[in-house]
């Protein structure tokens, strides 16, 4: 290696190298940690900016049209374009409104998308906290996210917009039930609150992860996260033909572009979870195909790793745009009906059926609980 | 240890502010949002003491669900102040009386600690890679089995008898039933007539 770049460069490298063991132990541990927190977060926005675009290139697509493609080669240009246009633009606060919470409000929505990125292992060593009680800290982080949509609603003093905002509260709180509990089926399984733990419990190829054995939660976690997200059919909160905008029908420019930032980064999130709980996180599908490492060219396959989970979560960021190109906005009633009255039980069933295999040693469990 | 005092007294600071918060906003929606720091605080405390499963089901459970609901409530009821202050006379020996007794208590568990009372033990740091998640769950459902499932019974009872109470028949109510409309076939909507073709002319 020292032989393919100058000897004054690899000395640089090596003085730099030891300048910095040569630091206090926390000093290290914060520069690296930083630097870990920023390449993921310049990574979320950057994936948050692309899908933007991919959103509006599949549903034209889907719909016989062409979608952006004025801004750069093939329109990829767009998204900066759109977010350089709402930066320029004027952030207007409604004369009546509650100031401090109106321009609170997009930032306690962004900032939860954001901060669950902490304990979400990308690949088996990169991971920013890797912390116990992981799901736990998902769970409670997802769950807060819903004061940004509220108290928008409310600052706003406009009687859209809070509507906007009690129709997203009661669909919250509603789905999460489910959620919560199809996750309570997922540790079952894995044995481990620890997203890393989880990831590695489903090693092993498609046929150890979770989402066939447990298929029903898989089915009612993923439609439980297209409604926390507030996504089409879910999207009553905004709920474009009825109350205009919901509850950010008073924002502009920035404040309107940090909570267009939040609904992506959840989607984003949603997506991975899905992943890390469901699929196998960053394990490789192929995992234990031991022919196809006597294949030198499709070796790779059978290595786990950051690319799987991204390829992973951009399915289940397709299958969002997917879900608004197909399907009509839901009822209100409809909506709860499906989160309480057959979400719940669903899952409320099935974690029964997994604790009794698990307790009579049947099928993918016999080695857990007893 | 120093950089844990600094944090605790931090945080303690924060909480008690959120808490003054909470007592003196003038705007019902402000107090809701002062609990919700206080919550967050107090989680932050536990934390501390290394009680990262209660911490982050305090979150889970009083910031995410309950305080929502509250906020909910209290954004729908568009609280009269005046109304309210007429209200402090009256419930103020209620509130004073609350307020002397845990004054009492706290000034008791200071005297004690004064006298050399070890009432508690602090908090003995545990060992590397301890779950107090795994500790909890043996425990709560082991040896604490009835209390919890009593809990369980009492919150069950709760849930039922607010809804037997808001739920009351009214008539003319136009109600769905979700089975029949799923159970509907083309042929019960649709009749296909066999017709014979026009006459040529």
């Amino acid at each position: 290696m020292t032989n393919l770049m100058p000897q004054a460069l690899a000395n640089w490298i090596d003085w730099g190298l030891g300048v910095f063991y040569s630091l206090p132990e926390w000093i290290q541990y914060l520069t690296i940690t930083t630097w870990k927190i920023l390449f993921v977060m310049i990574a979320v926005i950057l994936i948050v900016a692309f899908s933007t675009y991919f959103e509006r290139k599949v549903i034209g697509s889907m719909q016989g049209r062409v979608g952006p493609n004025r801004v750069g080669p093939s329109g990829l240009g767009q998204p900066f374009a759109d977010v350089i246009k709402l930066l320029i633009k004027e952030v207007i606060v409604p004369s009546q409104s509650n100031k401090f919470l109106f321009i609170v409000a997009p930032l306690l929505s962004l900032i939860p998308a954001l901060a669950t990125w902490a304990v979400i292992p990308l690949n088996n060593w990169y991971v920013i906290a890797d912390i116990n009680a992981g799901l736990l800290y998902v769970l409670a982080l997802t769950s807060v996210g819903v004061y940004g949509v509220i108290l928008a609603g409310w600052a706003a003093n406009s009687k859209y917009a809070l509507l906007g905002a009690m129709r997203s509260a009661a669909q919250i709180v509603a789905y999460e039930i489910a959620m919560g509990f199809a996750l309570v089926g997922v540790v079952m399984a894995g044995g481990s609150l620890n997203l890393g733990d989880l990831v590695t419990s489903q090693a092993g190829g498609v046929s150890n992860w979770f989402l066939l054995p447990l298929f029903p939660l898989f089915v009612v976690y993923w439609i439980s996260g297209v409604a926390e997200t507030n996504r089409a059919p879910f999207d009553v909160a905004e709920g474009e033909s009825e109350i205009v905008a919901g509850f950010h029908v008073e924002y502009s420019g920035v404040a309107f572009a940090v909570f267009f930032l939040a609904e992506y980064a959840n989607m984003v999130l949603i997506s991975t979870l899905t992943a890390i709980f469901f699929l196998g996180g960053w394990a490789s599908p192929f995992e234990g195909w031991t022919f196809l490492n006597d294949i030198s060219w499709l070796a790779w396959l059978t290595v786990g790793g950051l690319p799987w989970l991204f390829a992973k979560m951009c399915m289940f960021m397709y299958t969002f745009f997917w879900f608004r190109a197909t399907f009509p906005r839901y009822r209100y009633d409809q909506i709860m009906r499906l989160g309480w009255k057959i979400f719940i039980p669903i899952t409320i069933i099935w974690i029964g059926v997994e604790g009794a295999m698990a307790w009579f040693q049947i099928g993918p469990w016999s080695g857990l609980g007893a | 240890m120093m950089l844990h005092s600094v944090l605790f007294y931090m945080f303690a600071l924060f909480m008690l502010g959120a808490a003054v918060g909470v007592v003196f906003s003038r705007n019902p929606v402000h107090s809701v949002m002062f609990l919700v720091l206080t919550f967050f605080q107090s989680a932050l405390l536990w934390l501390l003491a290394e009680a990262e499963f209660l911490a982050i089901v305090l979150v889970l459970v009083y910031v995410g669900a309950v305080m929502v609901l509250f906020l909910f409530v209290v954004m729908m009821l568009d609280v009269n102040i005046e109304a309210a202050k007429r209200g402090i006379a009256r419930y103020a020996w209620v509130s004073i009386s609350i307020a002397l007794l845990m004054a009492i208590e706290l000034i008791q568990l200071i005297w004690l600690r004064n006298q050399g009372v070890a009432s508690t033990g602090g908090f003995a740091s545990t060992p590397e890679g301890y779950s107090n998640t795994k500790a909890l769950g043996a425990v709560l459902y082991t040896e604490h089995v009835y209390a919890f499932e009593i809990a369980a019974v009492i919150l069950l009872l709760a849930i039922i008898a607010a809804i037997t109470l808001t739920m009351r028949k009214r008539p003319g109510l136009k109600v769905q039933d979700i089975a029949a409309q799923v159970a509907v076939r083309a042929k019960d909507r649709v009749r296909v007539v066999k017709m014979a073709a026009e006459k040529k002319q």
